[in-house]
């Protein structure tokens, strides 16, 4: 039972060390401009660009389902004003569902991704390959891949609450219980332009947890497709696990 | 030179290669045989970096790769020209990519002489028309060749071909030979050939070297093969068909 624990922490502090060489490597190489303008275009395209529609979609229906319970709440009570459905919908999306929906969703679909391809790259010695040219690979596949995370999330972040928010209006007039301008007055009374802050910082961190953590596991992957397999489960499962993570972490320090 | 001393290296605990010690001379082909697993391929990667041996050094042109920060080794690589095994093409990228990825990547040719010399480059190894296909859409010999052409692209001073012919009918083997000879003789370049095929060992190799249970068990030239190879290794030889 010790031994078991020693081998994982030890485990668990070897695979840090190796993330930190990874991203040390991949922040250190002195990049090819013109060869890392095209992959970085075509990160942003991938990342960035083609995760909005589902991130749009699944935004939309928090923003519903938030505005639904809230006007289920308020019927319920006699001292909450109609106004208070626009505040909890607005923080509720701003502060928290908006970005962390979002991650989520980017676990899923960029994380595995990025996983599998690097993944892939590895088991058919592509990454050898770039190596044996004297090409630095974790600056070339990494640091784009990070990038347009770190870069695209916040603009997706920005999407959700839009939607989110828009559809928790939607709700409201349509089921004709909180019209428009009190759901607006709802949100403005607890709206702080900090707490948009807070979820700009928050998503730039969820970008890079989720790009840099699938990275890794895809990068260092061993034993063919079925260890690409392996690795796109794990990188989705530790994106969301270091997300949570960060969550927490962000609302301690900036709330 | 390439000089590999006293290389050891294990996985897990098993031994895959011990105590291989090899010299290779600027401007020879030096062929290396052996039984599928005997570890041909792990030597070909010690001697550009991408393996750390347990014990030994390589050496090339006297400085010990491993001593070398990663940005003194990269510009050691790029002196290299490597097929890998598998062809490890690129296959996000078309084949007329794949070939002008070295040249896009560390020349400050123009556009056009780079396309220029990607088409040249897969003309020669008789795909003139393969260039606006994916990796995927290739066969496997295809993409061999077009991996060879990505090679040689930026006509590297050592070249090494992990079993360029494997895979390949023979009239494409022995243009891949001609190949061989054509690309040591014209830009005088070191080449090592990985290889389990004795007719192309004789066609172009100047010396030859057999990994035989772990150990560097033979070498010498196509002659010393002729009069005075052990038992094993005429074992080795006469298992693939050809009759010295
Ligand atoms: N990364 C690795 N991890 C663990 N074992 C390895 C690794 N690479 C090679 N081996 C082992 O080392 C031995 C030699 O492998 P290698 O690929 O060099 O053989 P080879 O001589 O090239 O064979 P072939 O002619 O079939 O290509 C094999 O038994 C293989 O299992
Ligand atoms: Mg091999």
């Amino acid at each position: 039972m010790v031994a078991l624990i020693r081998h994982r922490t030890d485990a668990f502090f070897t695979g840090l060390g190796r993330f930190g060489l990874l991203l040390g490597s991949a922040f250190s190489g002195t990049p090819h401009l013109r060869l890392y303008y095209r992959n970085l275009t075509e990160q942003f395209v991938r990342v960035g660009i083609d995760s909005l529609p589902i991130v749009a979609l699944a935004s939309a229906f928090t923003g519903a389902v938030a505005a639904v319970q809230s006007i289920y709440q308020l019927e319920g009570s006699f001292y909450l004003p109609k106004t208070a459905v626009g505040s909890f919908v607005t923080t509720s999306v701003i502060l928290e569902l908006g970005a962390l929906i979002a991650a989520f969703i980017l676990a899923g679909r960029v994380g595995a991704r990025i996983a599998a391809e690097l993944g892939t790259m590895r088991v058919t010695e592509q990454i050898d390959a770039l190596e044996a040219m004297g090409l630095n690979s974790a600056s070339y596949l990494v640091l784009p891949r990070i990038l347009a995370g770190v870069l695209m999330f916040p603009l997706i972040y920005v999407v959700a609450c839009t939607v989110g928010i828009g559809m928790g209006i939607v709700v409201g007039e349509t089921t004709g219980v909180i019209p428009l301008a009190t759901f607006i007055d709802g949100a403005r009374l607890l709206f702080r332009p900090y707490d948009l802050f807070f979820g700009v910082v928050k998503s730039l961190a969820f970008g890079f947890a989720i790009t840099s953590v699938s990275c890794y596991y895809g990068y260092y992957t061993s034993g063919g497709a079925e260890g690409v397999g392996r690795s796109t489960t794990q990188a989705t499962v530790m994106s969301c696990v270091f997300v949570l993570l960060a969550d927490y972490v962000l609302a301690v320090i900036m709330l | 030179m390439i000089e590999i001393q006293n290389l050891s290296k294990g996985f897990d605990g098993r031994s895959v290669l011990e105590d291989v010690s090899l010299e290779i001379r600027d401007g020879e082909t030096f062929a290396v045989i052996g039984r599928s697993g005997s570890g041909k391929s792990v030597l070909l990667k010690h001697i550009i970096g991408l393996l750390t041996p347990d014990a030994g050094r390589v050496l090339i042109d006297g400085t010990d790769l491993h001593a070398l920060s990663y940005g003194e080794l990269r510009k050691i690589r790029r002196q290299f020209g490597v097929l890998f095994q598998g062809g490890a093409l690129f296959d996000s990228m078309s084949a007329l990519e794949n070939v002008a990825f070295p040249l896009r990547t560390f020349t400050r040719q123009s556009e056009a002489e780079i396309m220029d010399r990607a088409h040249w480059c897969l003309s020669v190894v008789k795909l003139p028309d393969a260039g606006s296909k994916k990796p995927s859409e290739l066969s496997g010999g295809q993409q061999k060749r077009v991996a060879l052409a990505r090679a040689v692209a930026l006509e590297p001073r050592y070249i090494l071909y992990d079993e360029p012919t494997s895979g390949l009918d023979p009239q494409t083997s022995a243009t891949i030979n001609d190949l061989i000879v054509h690309l040591a003789e014209t830009l005088h370049a070191t080449s090592i050939v990985i290889t389990h095929d004795m007719n192309s060992v004789l066609a172009i190799a100047d010396r030859a070297g057999f990994i035989h249970e772990r150990r560097l068990h033979w070498t010498g030239t196509m002659e010393d093969l002729r009069c005075c190879a052990d038992e094993a290794t005429l074992a080795f030889v006469k298992a693939s068909e050809y009759v010295i």
